[in-house]
Parts: C-alpha cells; structure tokens; sequence
C-alpha cells in the first residue's frame, strides 16, 4: 500500500475494485465499514460479483470479468471531457498526459457499456463523485492482478489515480491489499528472480558487487526464472531441482494436472512444509518446519509495517525453524551460516537493505514500523510518494483494452472467478484443520445465480460438474445473489474439489501472473 | 490550535477539561476513579448501566458520568455517600437478576461486574436471585452464550455495529425481557454472524465466552504471549494464551494499536488449531528412489542427501538448473536467508515465491 490501513477510515472517498476485503481482510474492511456508516466516507465498488461491501456502497459497477481496462479508462474519459481533473497536479507532478487523454478519448460511457455492461449513467456518476472527492484512496488486490492485463489494471488504477492527484497525499493512494501474512516481506527480502532485498536489481553491476562483497561469493547477473516459468522449465527438463519453503503449488497453482507432470519431471524435489501437502506427497524430501507460533522473526503486512513475531510454545517432534534448516543445509553444502537467533539474521538483514535500516528488534518490540526507516531516529514512513515520485514526475500510461484470455462460447458458456472466503486460508492446510472455520464452511461451494440455476434445473445444494477446457472437478451447488447471472464463483481452499483443475495458465506478459480470475466453462448436474 | 479548556473541580481537585469531553474522560486523565460497566472506548457513549454515576452539584439527580460533557464551574464529587449507594443498588440489582456463579464462570478472575461487587464490597445482594432461565447457546464449536449472565450493558451490540460494523446484533424484547442476541431472536449459527468474536471480547462477564477455552484454564493459569497473526496481510496483533505448553485462546488487545486496534476476525481468533494439530510433520522423510515410499530419516541423512544431490546437479547442469520457492508465509529473516543460500551457495537467481497466487 502506498497508503496505510488507518487512513481508510477518515478519508473521503474509497474506491474499492478486485478485492472481496470483509472476507480476505476482515479487519481492514471494518475499516472501510466505519469509514462509510460514522465518517460519511463514500463508497464506490466495482466488482463483477455482488460482495457484502456492495451493501454498503454509494454505487456498484458490475463489470464483465476482465473488462477493468475499459472500465477505468471511461472512468478517465469522464473526468478529463467533464474536465474534474487536478490540473496543478497533473502539470507539475506528471508526465505523458497527452498520451493518456489521447487513449482513453474512445472509452465513452457508451462504449464502455457495450465492453464491460456497466450502465453509462453509472459509470458517469462513479466518475464524477471519484473526481469530486477531495482525497480519494483507491484499494485493489487480486481481482486487479490476477488476469492476462494485470500489469494494465495496476497501471490504470495508478493512472486514474494520479489523474485527481490522490497519490502522495494522506487519505490517498494506490492500496494492492496482500493476501498473504508476509508476501510484502518475501517480496522486501529478495524472494523474486530478478531482485535482491529491498529491489535492489540483480542485473545491477553496483548491487551484485554490494552483495558479493557481503555475502563472500560470486553472484550470477542473469535474472532468474519466475514460478511459472520454474514449472515450465522443470517440465522441459531445465529445471532439475526445486527446493520449496512452505508452499503448496500443486493447489494453488493453475492448471493443476499440467502442475504435476511437472513436478513428477524433476530429479529431486524438497519440500519444507509444517504438514503434508498435496505438494509433499511428490517430494523425494520431505523437512518438518516449525509454525509462526513457534519462532522468533519478524513479518511485514500490507502496510509495510514490520511486526514481531514470537515464539509461543515448542515445534512439534523434531520440527525445526525454517532458517535453521536453511543454515544446516547450507553447511552441508560448505557455506557454513552462523546465526545464533533470528535477531542476528535481522541484524545482517538492515545492514543490506536500505528501507530497513533504521530498524531493530527494539524498536519493533511494541510498535512495528512502516519502511522507509533509514535510520535509527527516523519514525518510518505513513504514505509514500509525498511531493516526489520514486522516479520524479509519475509516468501515465496510455493503455488499451485487451479482452481476457478465454471468453464464453457455446460450449463454455459461463464465466468462472476464482478466490477465498472467509472461513478459509488459501490451500487450506491450516483452516481445514481448525475446527470453527471448518464447521462454518466445510466443503468447497459453485456459487451460481439463482437465474442460471433455473436455466440450468440445478437446485441448491445439489452437486454439479463444472468443467472448463483443461478439466473438470465436481463440488455442490450454492445458489445466491452474490454471483451475477453469466458469472460463477469457486474457492480454490479444497484438494477434493479443486479449482485449479479448471483455470487458464495464461500469464499476464510482464507481471508473469497467470489468469485465475476469469475462464470459461460449462455447469450440469453431477 | 489549542482547543479551549474548561475548568471544573473533581473531588476538590481543580482541573481542565477539553472542550466537549465527559465528566468520565476528564476524571481518568487526571487519575480519579471512576467504575464503569457499560462503558467501552471509541463507540457511543450510552450510559446504560449507571455504575459511572457522580454527583454534580446543582444537578436534579446523580449523573451518568460516561454521558455527561464538562461545564466551566462544574463541581463533581465522585465518592459520596449518595453515589456508593446508588452504585451499590445497580450492582446488586445486576447480581440478583442473572445467574452470576462465578463457581463454574470461565470469567471468573478477569470478570467485571465480580470486580464491582467486590469493589463496593458487597456480600450478597438484598434481593432474591431471579435468573431468568434462558437456554445456553452451545450448537457452534467457536462461541458460547449464556444469556443468564447478560447484564444489558450492550457493548457486544456496539462492538458488532460500532467496532466491526458487522451489523448482526441488536437489543430485542422490552423492560425485563429484553435481551441481545441477532434478528429473530436466532442462535449466532444460524444468523448472518460471520464469527468475529469481537463481542465476545467485549463482553465483561460470562455472557459470551470461548466454547474450546471453556474448562481449559482460568484466567489467571494461562501464560500470554503478543505476536503477529499468520493469516492475512493485515498483520493483526494478538495474543496467544497458553497454559502447560497447550494453546488455549486468542484475543485482540487494544493496547497494541495499530494495525488492528485489538479486532481480530474469524481466522485470526478461532483459526489456530492447526498449530498443535496431530497431522503435523515431525520427522524429515526421504526416498532415495522415486519409486520408494518416504521414509523416516535424521536431520543429517536427509540434509546429506539433499546437499549431495544438489551438487551432483549443479556439476552436471550448472546452477540454473536449480530453483527454490521461497514463502509468503515464513519470516523476514528465513526469507532472506532463502534467498541468500539460493544466491551465494547454489549461485543462481531461480527463487521466487507464491506472490502472484
């Protein structure tokens, strides 16, 4: 988030698109929810399927799965023909203006509607009240990324964004909502083929020779394979060896049975996890990992705030911490790591990465902090991009419509969304184990409209066979309001009824994130 | 800007008020107690329960302090003879008007109204205990309710439509009868209740309790330690009760601030069985074939073999040929340390992790 969680709730406007919050992140969105019911901030969604936070919203765009490009330059169009833009902003803290208004000048209110079904009319009022609002805070998660124009949606968000100047000013910002406990700081720490910690680019003379030089070795300046890319190789035969840390790819990835032929490919496959896991079950080995309740370390949330975490009770039989693995297999292999406690770890850890630099275990000991914190008095850092972009003046980009991969046909006729629900935590090794959460939803749901359930003679709770062109899996039937007719809903949280059998492995071009949130595909009875 | 200041006394104590604050407010900034009961920071101040009553001189009658904004010249006195026993009739109507057994109460010890009582040392209420014989709510495995405990304070009302704006909970019934609970008078189950507990933990009395802590520890057994929730990127702090090594609860705790400011939802607060699960993997295993099951080996058979293999793939192949899977879910610290063996001693840049799944 360029912004933080508090802001949400005495801002003026939120505008909330590709994120299901009060399921995926059920304490921001309380945020939201008191921001809209006791700070009278509005409310704009858009969304292709009608989530709880559309009860408490000024408007609802319901947009065709994959349409957001088009949706967000008629937003645009709007505001520049209605002329609601922030021209000082515009002008002095930006470039390629021209470019933008070029582009979106086709997206009328009319032609959007015919791209995407979202009424003109709508699209005008969102518009003009999004443009209206003197701070407005835009928050977007994987209905935003997960699609063949990713990258496209980001920028576009940042475009509309920048073009009311709501980047760098509290209550403002460009707010993704992570998903995961630490993929900010997987991400932060250089978990990514292409970056050391903190982004530092790997095909950088100047940063591979700082990296060398702390880490006593030689490093390789080609980037390396993302996991897409990792899977695809190791199918090849390129990739010979993976080793994973706690991660379950053969559920949460797409196109699950081209997933395994993959991974069955490899010579040796180690997978670190704190249960079995489909993924396990492949592996040649297997290490037992301790959980976060039993380690120290620390985790950084959507906000960039970095938080302790502690240990609360031992690891199970000869359960080890993830880093303690690491430093033994790393001795095996003659690079002896020598870290008593995760604390040394971090303390190397700031000493090479500048946005962390100011930290200690101290300072996190009550508060955590938001990076940058470059040093030991600074307080670390509420909003970015205050009076100055990372790169100077912010790029727009004109971008053009692009439809999603797969599109309904004869045969496949229905549209398919992908994602979580509350009572569930993505493969489900942890939530399917707990017993609340498992009595509240136990089972894997199709969620269908009640009119195509009509069309189709399918009543609720029935099972159904849903299948795409890559599989099919069956699960029971769920009729409700909350998916649109045309478009059907399936977490992917349950190995026996597996989404991901279903998806497109289509991969957004530069962001290399495959299309879990629309496909095509067929429903009968089972 | 300054906000104006409003001078009153309390107690004798002459002190200033900010403009707009209540009696309440002003009385705890400068350190004089005042028992409260219904009272909950940061929602609407209701002045339900009455225990926060003070005398203001000139006033008609006591006054609920939680309610009750500062005047210039006010003169409050918030422990006269009038004021105890005015309390002391709330807390005794409250006690005698629900089955408060603190024998078998899971709150007992962290209980607010048992605290009140003992407090304004009363022995045992003046009226006879009538409770009013409502089932206990136990058909879900996450939260219980005993609605004979309720003292009416209504802080899980507010705490659902103030706090988590969750909108489940109201009051229903009138005078004696009048209880809380969802619409239609429906167990939580059956509601649109989406599981947060935060009126549980809310709640000052034995009326809504955890089902799995119940019998497990008292509260003053248990150990608590603060950490970071592991679901989510949100990054709730928490705390963990544990009592004998064994996980009993979680709770939110304001104290913390941000980022959660004490809320917790459904995963974070009901969702830690798996930590101390039986499934759980205890022992490295190994098959040195593909076609062999895994078997149980130590620590060093199964890091020798990994580290041998990677190097006969590495001579082999060169270091591209390896890739690693570093984790959205483990820390800062085994993040970087992923990455670095990655790097440095396998030599190539093939780590990514699930950030696009």
């Amino acid at each position: 988030m360029t912004n933080s969680i508090e802001e949400l709730e005495y801002t003026d406007l939120i505008l909330a698109t590709g994120t299901n919050t009060t399921e995926n992140h059920p304490v921001i969105s309380s945020f939201v929810k008191r921001g809209v019911r006791q700070q009278g901030v509005k409310l704009i969604v858009i969304d292709p399927r009608e989530i709880d936070l559309v009860k408490y919203a000024d408007i609802w765009l319901c947009q065709k799965p994959g349409t957001d490009v088009a949706v967000f330059n008629g937003l645009m169009n709007v505001i520049i023909s209605e002329d609601l833009y922030a021209k000082d902003y515009v002008a002095e803290r930006t470039e390629n203006f021209d470019a933008l208004k070029e582009t979106v000048a086709k997206y009328t209110p009319e032609y959007v509607e015919k791209i995407s079904g979202v009424p003109a009319e709508n699209l005008k009022k969102a518009a003009r009240m999004y443009a209206q609002a003197n701070r407005a805070s835009i928050i977007y998660a994987m209905g935003i990324t997960q699609h063949i124009t990713g990258t496209d949606n980001v920028k576009s968000i940042a475009n509309l964004s920048m073009l009311c100047g709501n980047i760098g000013i509290e209550g403002g910002g460009v707010n993704p909502l992570r998903g995961q406990n630490n993929v900010q700081g997987a991400c932060d720490m250089g978990g990514l083929p292409n970056v050391y910690p903190a982004y530092q680019q790997v095909a950088t003379e100047d940063a591979r020779k700082k990296f060398e030089a702390a880490w006593g070795s030689k490093l390789s300046a080609k980037p390396g394979l993302t996991l897409m890319e990792m899977m695809a190789a190791a199918g090849k035969g390129d990739v010979k060896a993976l080793y994973i840390m706690g991660e379950n790819p053969l559920l949460s990835d797409p196109d699950l049975k081209h997933v395994e032929k993959e991974l069955r490919n490899l010579d040796l496959l180690v997978v670190q996890d704190i249960f079995p896991t489909e993924t396990t079950q492949l592996a040649d080995v297997v290490l037992p990992a301790a959980s976060f309740a039993e380690k120290e370390g620390t985790f950084t949330n959507t906000e960039r705030r970095v938080q302790r975490v502690r240990k609360i009770v031992d690891a199970p039989g000869e359960a080890k911490t993830d880093w303690e693995i690491i430093s033994a297999l790393s001795a095996k292999m003659g690079y002896p790591m020598q870290y008593a406690s995760a604390k040394e770890i971090f303390d190397e850890v700031i000493k090479v990465t500048p946005s962390y630099a100011g930290m200690t275990y101290e300072r996190l000991e009550k508060e955590g902090l938001q990076w940058p914190c470059p040093t030991s008095d600074h307080p670390g850092t509420k909003f970015l991009h205050k009076d100055r972009f990372s790169r100077g003046l912010g790029l727009f980009h004109a971008i053009e419509y692009i439809p999603p991969a797969e599109w309904p046909d004869k045969e496949y006729p229905l549209f398919l969304s992908t994602g979580r629900v509350l009572y569930h935590y993505h493969t489900g090794t942890m939530t399917t184990r707990a017993e609340g959460p498992s009595e509240r939803c136990p089972e894997s749901l199709v969620e269908i409209n009640p009119l195509d359930a009509e069309k189709l003679g399918i009543s609720d709770g029935q099972m159904v066979k849903l299948t795409s062109r890559r599989g099919s899996v069956q699960a029971k039937a769920q009729i409700t309001q909350k998916s649109v007719p045309g478009t059907i809903f399936m977490n992917f949280h349950f190995a026996e009824a597996a989404v991901n059998l279903l998806t497109n492995p289509a991969l957004d071009p530069v962001g290399k994130i495959p299309e879990l949130k629309v496909c095509a595909v067929k429903l009968e009875a089972a | 800007m300054e906000k104006k200041r409003v001078p009153l006394t309390i107690d004798g104590k002459d002190v200033e008020a900010k403009a707009g604050q209540t009696i309440l407010e002003c009385a705890r900034e400068n350190g004089i107690f005042i028992p409260t009961l219904c009272h909950y920071e940061k929602t609407t101040n209701v002045g339900a329960c009455r225990v926060c009553v003070v005398e203001v001189e000139n006033a008609r009658s006591l006054v609920a302090s939680c309610c009750m904004p500062v005047s210039p010249g006010m003169i409050v006195r918030t422990n006269t003879e009038a004021v105890r026993s005015a309390q002391k009739m709330i807390v005794e109507l409250l006690w005698s008007s629900g089955d408060h057994n603190c024998l078998t109460c899971e709150q007992n010890g962290a209980c607010e109204l048992q605290n009140l009582v003992y407090w304004l040392k009363i022995d045992k209420p003046r009226f006879e205990i009538e409770p009013p014989g409502y089932a206990i709510e136990d058909n879900n495995t996450m939260i219980q309710r005993d609605l004979n405990k309720c003292v009416l304070c209504g802080r899980c009302v507010r705490a659902c439509n103030e706090i988590q704006v969750n909108e489940v909970l109201d009051f229903s019934m009138r005078g004696s009868r009048a209880k809380v609970g969802p619409a239609f008078d429906a167990d939580y189950i059956n509601s649109s209740c989406v599981f947060c507990g935060e009126c549980l933990q809310v709640c000052p009395v034995g009326a809504i309790t955890f089902k799995q802590a119940k019998f497990a520890g008292r509260p003053w057994e248990l150990s608590k330690t603060r950490t970071t929730c592991t679901y989510c990127g949100v990054g709730c702090q928490m705390d963990v009760f544990t009592k004998d090594g064994k996980i009993i609860k979680i709770s939110g705790n304001r104290d913390y601030g941000k980022p959660n400011e004490g809320s917790l939802c459904v995963k974070g607060r009901f969702g830690m069985d798996f930590i101390q699960h039986p499934d759980r993997l205890k022992k490295p295993l190994l098959r040195r074939n593909k076609n062999e099951e895994l078997k149980e080996v130590s620590w060093d058979e199964a890091t020798s073999f990994i580290a041998e293999k990677l190097a006969a793939i590495k001579k082999t192949g060169g270091a591209d040929s390896i890739a690693g899977l570093a984790s959205a879910r483990c820390t800062n610290e085994e993040n970087y340390l992923f990455q670095k063996f990655m790097r440095a001693v396998i030599g190539t840049n093939n780590v990514d992790h699930c950030a696009r799944l």
